[in-house]
């Protein structure tokens, strides 16, 4: 029996929990062929100008990657984790957040990456050696990229959450993979967001392997984005191949977490139409007719399906962005190309702002070293 | 008046929030609670639920969340209940609370303190009582404190909040109800620097944290043997004061390290192999350890046996004087 005069606790739920559930089908605006369909609550609000934009980022993108698998193949870049097939994806996400909004990527991020002017062949130099990272977070509002799986989620949390607390109302978007979800801290993070109300966007890019692990053995959730609703969050889903549904979903998320309701999950359905590095052997665990199927959807062919059946595609559009996305491949390769590393002795600059006392008798040991080494070459 | 550990790391808290509106303290029960030793009390009631804050009960969440604050530009401490419930969060601390800075080329700073109650002696359950300091010493990009006295309760504290590099800092539990007659603020020397406690011309004593008060105790009774010990409080265990430890073993020929933390590649296994090589023409006997054993922390009514007391101390003393 049950005491009348106590109440448990209950969460802080003020609107229809079921809401959260995504919808059957995910959101899809453009057909293979380019074919638009209207959708009332992902009205199209991009000018001809954007429509272009994305198009072109998008290539750019590629064209990058490929210079970067190719810079891979000539023993420039140590490995690389390719974003092929993820364009759409990465673009219309990133494309949907105002500036001053902060992006908190994994390491496959190129995409999202090119959209907030990141040079790319900064980017290049944690697959090349030089350095850990190559760009200022602060400069383009794109934390560095994580390799620990998932664990950027956090981060993106707990910058939302200082937002919030300074009552600035900008919105943090973290991207991780189907992989990712079976991490913990993603479902920290969901957590903290949820109870906190960070604006923060869970961007979650199922690209349906994690390595050679597909989703099957990931996860027996119905969807991905049905794991959102547990943590009190809207789960939502879009075609991941379609740069129209990911922007649209993006911005509705963006919308509402700008507008103080809180974190949004959305999951992207996309392919990885790459290895999962330049080390990996996609052979063993995926047949060539799944690839040619999956080519069938690339999002690139699609948004130029979508531009030409609107007249915003001709010969003179597609010779400009074939000649940006080479001229950035051109200057990818040669900010990369032979890159030399730094000054060896930079190992002890950035450890600590106050080093005094961790590793003075180190410092002299590897000058000692240099200094011996260069006095060697001088006598050979 | 009094003052506790647990008061003067209360109070460091206090200060800290009041002087600077970035400082921020969260972590499991330490809102209303204040914190489940209390070292959290009256903070959120005076600065508020947006800067002090209970959390979801996850702890690589509040280390990660904590790191995205920093991001921003907030100063966080974040509590760890327990030291066998840092495990967690050793991710997040290790891969990226330590390592970010550096792999950003100097652009993101992390001025996060991570407080961590550790060591045993309190009759407590199993994961409450250890004492995994060698983990984060280990860790390049972190620096590790921990108070042997309320003082340093006080100050390091303060120390450690102001730094702009992440900090461990370590709070002896079992010296949580330990008294002084100090008023606060107070401000003691910088935590880098090693502390004689008690200076002697005999053995050298290193210790840290709970032991501190131990080693003392070990020295008084090894007066009455006729034993002069040098009691040398090390405070922060990353960076380690190389130069007193050496200076100590100078003066007295003769090292023991004191922890409570096993002993096979403890503190103690670093400072001998520093000692042997900074001192070794002064050394009149090899240095010893004084520690817990290589075994898991041992359950409530075995703990005395486990820890490293004034007797094992004294043992230890008698075997380097032997030489």
């Amino acid at each position: 029996m049950s005491d009348p005069a106590f109440e448990p606790n209950t969460p802080n739920v003020e609107v229809d929990p079921l809401t959260f559930l995504p919808p059957d089908e995910p959101v899809h605006l453009v057909d293979a062929d380019g074919t638009y369909h209207e959708d009332p609550e992902h009205p199209l609000d991009l000018t001809d100008e954007q429509l272009r934009e994305l198009y072109r980022l998008m290539m750019v993108t590629r064209k990058v990657d490929r210079e970067a698998i190719n810079l891979q193949r000539q023993g420039q870049l140590g490995v690389y984790a390719s974003c092929m097939g993820q364009e759409a994806a990465q673009v219309g996400s990133a494309y949907a957040l105002g500036t001053d909004d902060w992006i908190f990527p994994s390491y496959r991020e190129l995409g999202a990456a090119l959209v907030r002017q990141v040079d790319a062949a900064g980017l290049l130099h944690l697959y090349r050696g030089t350095w850990l990272s190559d760009h200022d977070p602060y400069k383009h509002n794109f934390a560095l990229m994580s390799i620990p799986i998932g664990t950027q989620a956090l981060h993106a949390t707990g910058f939302a959450m200082g937002a919030r607390f300074d009552g600035n109302p900008i919105v943090a978007m973290t991207y991780f993979g189907d992989g990712g979800t079976s991490e913990g801290d993603p479902h920290e993070a969901m957590t903290f967001a949820g109870v906190m109300r960070s604006p923060v966007i869970f961007f979650v890019q199922n690209n349906q392997y994690a390595i050679s692990v597909p989703l099957a053995k990931q996860t027996a959730a119905p969807t991905l984005a049905h794991k959102a609703i547990g943590y009190g969050l809207p789960g939502r889903r879009c075609d991941g191949n379609d740069v129209l549904a990911t922007y649209a979903v993006t911005k509705r998320a963006v919308e509402r977490a700008r507008a103080g309701a809180g974190p949004t999950f959305i999951e992207a359905m996309t392919y990885r139409m790459e290895a999962h590095t330049t080390s990996d052997d996609p052979s063993r665990y995926r047949t060539k007719e799944e690839l040619e199927a999956a080519a069938l959807t690339d999002p690139i062919a699609r948004m130029r399906n979508f531009l030409t059946k609107r007249d915003l595609y001709d010969g003179e559009l597609e010779t400009a962005i074939d000649e940006q996305a080479k001229a950035t491949a051109t200057h990818v390769r040669a900010g990369i190309y032979d890159a030399p590393h730094g000054d060896p002795m930079e190992l002890f600059e950035h450890v600590y702002t106050d080093p005094a006392g961790h590793f003075e008798d180190q410092v002299a040991q590897l000058r000692a070293e240099l200094d011996g080494a260069s006095a060697a070459e001088g006598e050979a | 008046m009094a003052v506790t550990m647990a008061q003067a790391i209360n109070q460091a808290l206090k200060d800290a929030m009041e002087a600077d509106p970035k400082v921020l303290m969260f972590g499991e029960d330490v809102g209303k609670l204040g914190g489940v030793f209390r070292v959290t009390d009256g903070l959120q009631a005076m600065f508020g639920e947006d800067r002090c804050f209970d959390t979801p009960l996850a702890e690589s969440g509040i280390i990660g969340t904590a790191i995205g604050l920093a991001m921003y530009g907030y100063r966080p401490i974040a509590e760890m209940q327990f030291d066998g419930f840092t495990y967690p969060a050793f991710e997040q601390i290790v891969s990226h609370l330590a390592k970010m800075p550096n792999r950003s080329r100097g652009t993101v700073k992390l001025p996060v303190t991570v407080r961590i109650p550790f060591g045993g002696g309190i009759g407590a359950v199993e994961h409450h009582s250890e004492s995994p300091e060698a983990y984060w010493a280990h860790t390049a990009g972190l620096k590790v404190f921990t108070p042997g006295t309320p003082e340093d309760g006080y100050s390091m504290m303060r120390e450690a909040i102001e730094s702009d590099d992440p900090v461990i800092f370590l709070e002896p539990k079992r010296r949580y109800w330990m008294k002084s007659d100090q008023q606060l603020p107070v401000t003691t020397e910088p935590a880098r620097q090693a502390v004689v406690r008690r200076a002697g011309t005999d053995v050298s004593l290193f210790c840290y944290g709970p032991m501190v008060r131990t080693a003392l105790e070990a020295a008084e009774a090894a007066a009455d043997e006729g034993w002069s010990l040098e009691v040398v409080d090390l405070r922060s265990l990353a960076p380690l004061d190389t130069a007193s430890i050496i200076a100590s073993v100078e003066r007295t020929g003769r090292a023991i390290v004191v922890h409570e933390a096993a002993r096979n590649l403890g503190l103690g296994a670093e400072i001998a192999a520093r000692v042997q090589e900074g001192a070794f023409y002064h050394l009149e006997a090899p240095v010893l350890r004084a520690t817990g054993f290589d075994t898991p922390y041992p359950p409530a009514k075995l703990e005395e046996y486990w820890l490293p007391d004034v007797d094992r101390i004294l043992d230890a003393v008698e075997r380097s004087l032997a030489y």
